[in-house]
């Protein structure tokens, strides 16, 4: 995957898009596995109710890491140079994640050509999830 | 109330050991099908020394320290409260599988909103690896709902 040339990304530029497959229990399993991340609020649904939840949700990160596997569709990892989220609303079980991203601002930063792309995490009602942005190294 | 005491604490540096295992079942959990991610050869091919962590993985490596979980048992705040509110990464070189990275996580801030009714703390922390070069600055914010 070759970097995109800082002359061909415009201010306006929507050049990043991924839609998931709707967030299932497994999914959660799996990724508190490969995460790391125990919390029980995620994997148990007793642990959940316990704690006045209806169900149990996904980890925000989760939501962080589609973020990330749209902006490495678009670009290659070692041209990111700095990625944020913050979480805006709690992901249940069934909801889809679309992530889309626009160019905001094209910048020179330590000697570098960069873009400061805005970052949305939303479900299929459009409910966004998780709002960041990313600065990325262009050629 | 979280006691402000708090800011300033500093965990212990702990190493985490980056294994190619973890890295792909990463891999599959969130999704990813790009095979530089899960396949050496592809990795390699594509500039890697070998497969690389994703974006977030930094977050999950740094998880392995207990470092959320120990400082909000010293804070008393219960993990069922407890919110992900924010998260960033700056990234200075890639970590790859096969690496050992030395995370040290320090409280930089505690504050609250709504009177009290959210409490946010703000964990830095810096990722080196095996030869001492700073690979990655990650900041949470975790939310505590009272």
């Amino acid at each position: 995957m070759a970097v995109p040339s800082f002359d061909s990304v415009n201010v306006g530029d929507e050049p990043i898009h991924l839609e998931t497959e709707p967030v299932a229990r497994a999914t959660l399993a799996l990724y508190a596995g490969a995460s790391g991340d125990h919390n029980p609020m995620h994997i148990d649904i007793d642990y959940a109710k316990k704690a006045g939840e209806s169900d149990v949700f996904a980890h925000g990160m989760l939501v962080m890491a589609y973020l990330g596997r749209s902006l490495t569709d678009w670009v290659p990892q070692t041209a990111v140079r700095s990625f944020t989220a913050r979480f805006t609303a709690i992901t249940r079980v069934g909801e889809k994640i679309i992530c889309t991203g626009k160019v905001a601002e094209k910048l020179e930063q330590d000697g570098e050509k960069r873009v400061k792309v805005e970052l949305s995490a939303a479900n299929q009602d459009g409910q966004v999830k998780a709002a960041g942005e990313a600065i990325v190294a262009l050629a | 109330m979280i006691d402000k005491k708090h800011i300033g604490r500093k965990t212990t540096p702990q190493t985490v050991d980056v294994e190619k295992g973890r890295l792909k079942f990463f891999a599959k959990a969130i999704g990813e099908t790009n095979p530089i991610y899960s396949d050496e050869e592809a990795a390699r091919a594509a500039g890697y020394k070998t497969i690389p962590a994703p974006p977030t993985f930094a977050f999950c490596l740094e998880m392995e320290t207990n470092s959320l979980w120990d400082n909000i048992a010293a804070m008393g705040v219960p993990v069922g409260k407890i919110l992900h509110g924010s998260q960033s990464f700056t990234y200075h070189a890639p970590i790859h599988a096969g690496d050992q990275i030395t995370f040290e996580t320090t409280v930089s801030d505690i504050y609250d909103k709504k009177g009290g009714a959210l409490e946010f703390i703000v964990e830095d922390t810096t990722a080196k690896n095996q030869d001492g070069a700073l690979v990655c600055e990650l900041q949470r914010v975790i939310v505590a709902r009272n």
